[in-house]
């Protein structure tokens, strides 16, 4: 048994209890603390894809309990790989916290810590109330986190967001309650083995339940119907706790996916696919309506916050799909959109910082004080989110639309182009007027933070790398996709596969 | 007993969603607690209902299931802590955003003062195109 497959969650988790407890000690120590712990959690995840690598399925029981009775962590390929994604970009939002955005309220390591803790527990559990928990460990604190700085915008957002939440805790209580009343277990591997036996009313049952976590699921990854809270949420966030939430919907897409590949996957017989005909409908709408509210948004950090949701929507379709080759693209496409719009909300907000009272919105303000600094680089970054070459949203949505064939495929790219060129619209809206139309009076704010320009920088950088190192990564995906599709050797690896 | 079990957990989870799409913080709170009940009690049942069966190894030959109810204390726990969090939110807020509403604000309807002034105005208006006539 590898003992490094907890420590991703462990690691975060202790740092942030001392964090707490620190929370009067100096400055300093706080934050060499945290930054030291999330680049310890950075080369934890370097080495833990470099197991996975090789394709064979870690299981990690918990007091050696074995799979069906105890719970368990495993780390296939997917996992590995959502835990880099989120260790590069906590260790981009940490450094771009200490230069000054953890001073605005007490506790912000330590709720970062705990956050980190909740979004790899959730990639690493191999258990659905265990999957609850983490998932709860990561909603309180991203709760306090979207406080963070307080002011009335954020009250009134975190309001929504909260008991959104709580409301769908509660239903995935209800589903995981239904799973275990008929399947008698919540091991995931043993679930799949169950759903794939279950006739009659036991899959009806079963279905509803499966429907029940796709609802939760889709509201943490705010597809269309339950996306209301995020556009609010993120635009009022603080530019770090935002960018770090660049992660958050991934966690729900994460979910649906293992879920739908894994429980409802090819060999669940009847119960195969469940959804995933909704869900394509649901993720064109969600990128045709968020494009054109990106299209309408007041500030930038609102137009950011919707191309959250077109990145939503994109990545949900590749979901619903299925294939290898989709699913591959799809999670190609979402580190792309995870570290990109990550960067995009820090460079909003030392643009931001630049106009003084108006902040990102979309008023004529004073001149900036590096135009063509921040305009080239928004420039730059505007065109890797848009999806226009040669940057990296170009080769993940060209992946994405070549493995659509069919029916689907016109569908797919008429929304994709047109939701695209409606964000270029957006964007350059947004660009010529933060840029172009100013007051001949220059601006009384405080002079450009150059390491936090230069930390935006480097993680905006990973768009070009992507494109440069495109070949290793894909062929990471590719082979992620088909161990997902392949449950038989998921459930050998928990010593599950007998009765399937 | 299940006919009664399932008529609380409904009346429960009735009364939550109810209570939650009101549009005050305060019964939004209290919605939420009920609706976290009538979870607990659904998570509880799914081990099926026994009376006077044992939860931990004994000399009985039949036991009850233990794990719904560790899922219990689990979700008991966590929903306490977190119906705390949404009150002291919900203060927070009506502090900070002066009302209880739960968009932060009261629907821009005319209040009674502009919905007076608004009929003078038109009053007014009848008067001087009755004068110029």
């Amino acid at each position: 048994m590898n003992h490094w497959l907890i420590a991703p969650i462990l690691l975060p988790l202790l740092c942030g209890a001392m964090l707490m407890t620190a929370s009067r000690s100096p400055v300093r120590l706080v934050r060499i603390l945290s930054a030291s712990s999330v680049f310890l959690l950075l080369l934890c995840a370097i080495y833990l894809v470099m197991q996975a690598v090789s394709g064979e399925i870690q299981v990690y029981a918990l007091g050696n309990w074995s799979a069906p009775f105890g719970i368990a962590l495993v780390l296939d390929r997917l996992s590995a790989f959502m835990l880099l994604v989120t260790a590069v970009l906590a260790v981009f939002v940490t450094l771009y916290a200490l230069r000054g955005d953890d001073r605005r309220g007490r506790y912000f390591h330590a709720l970062l810590q705990f956050q980190l803790a909740g979004i790899n527990g959730a990639f690493l559990t191999g258990d659905l109330f265990n999957l609850f928990v983490f998932f709860e460990i990561l909603l309180i604190a991203s709760y306090a986190l979207l406080l963070h700085g307080l002011g009335p915008a954020r009250i009134r957002a975190a309001l929504h967001y909260v008991v959104l939440n709580l409301i769908g805790s509660g239903l995935f209580l209800i589903a995981a309650g239904l799973f275990y009343g008929i399947a008698g277990t919540l091991n995931m591997a043993d679930l799949a083995r169950f759903v794939a036996q279950a006739e009659g009313d036991q899959l009806y049952l079963l279905e509803a339940a499966g429907a029940l976590l796709i609802l939760v699921f889709g509201l943490k990854a705010a597809f269309l119907p339950l996306h209301f809270w995020l556009p609010r949420a993120y635009a009022s966030a603080t530019a770090p706790v935002a960018a770090l939430f660049a992660i958050m919907t991934k966690v729900g897409l994460y979910s649906i996916l293992r879920f739908s590949t894994l429980v409802f996957g090819e060999q669940a017989g009847a119960a195969s696919g469940l959804g995933s005909s909704v869900l394509w409908i649901l993720a064109l709408l969600t990128m045709a309506l968020a494009a054109l509210g990106a299209f309408a948004a007041s500030s930038l950090t609102s137009l950011l916050a919707y191309l959250v949701l077109v990145s939503v929507g994109t990545l949900l379709a590749g979901i619903a799909v299925g294939t290898e080759a989709a699913i591959s693209a799809t999670l190609y496409y979402l580190v792309h959109s995870t570290w990109v719009i990550a960067g995009l909300f820090l460079l909003a907000d030392i643009i931001a910082k630049q106009r003084g009272e108006l902040g990102s919105s979309f008023k004529v303000g004073p001149r900036l004080f590096n135009p063509y600094l921040l305009g080239g680089c928004f420039f730059a970054a505007a065109i890797a989110v848009a999806g226009l070459p040669p940057f990296s949203g170009f080769f993940g949505k060209i992946l994405l639309l070549k493995a659509v064939s069919g029916d689907a495929a016109w569908q797919l790219w008429s929304v994709v182009l047109v939701a695209g060129l409606i964000g270029v619209i957006g964007l350059s809206r947004a660009g010529s007027l933060l840029f172009w139309r100013h007051h001949a009076a220059e601006s009384k704010a405080a002079a450009m933070d150059k390491v936090a320009f230069l930390i935006t920088v480097l993680l905006l950088l990973s768009s070009p790398l992507l494109v440069v190192f495109a070949q290793p990564v894909i062929s990471y995906t590719e082979a992620t996709a088909a161990q997902l599709l392949d449950v038989p050797s998921y459930l050998q690896a928990l010593r599950l596969e007998e009765a399937l | 007993m299940e006919l009664l079990v399932a008529l609380a957990i409904g009346v429960l989870t009735f009364s939550g969603v109810y209570l939650i799409l009101r549009a005050r913080t305060f019964s939004v709170a209290l919605g939420l607690t009920l609706f976290s009940y009538a979870v607990n009690l659904f998570l509880f049942v799914m081990g099926r209902l026994h009376t006077g069966k044992p939860a931990v190894l004994s000399e009985a030959s039949s036991y009850t299931d233990p794990v719904p109810q560790a899922l219990v204390l689990t979700a008991i726990v966590i929903g306490f802590a977190m119906t705390a969090f949404v009150l002291i939110l919900a203060l927070r807020a009506h502090t900070e955003l002066g009302s209880d509403h739960v968009d932060g604000a009261e629907k821009a309807r005319p209040s009674g003062e502009i919905k007076k002034a608004l009929a003078k105005m038109k009053q007014q208006k009848r008067k001087r195109t009755g004068a110029t006539r």
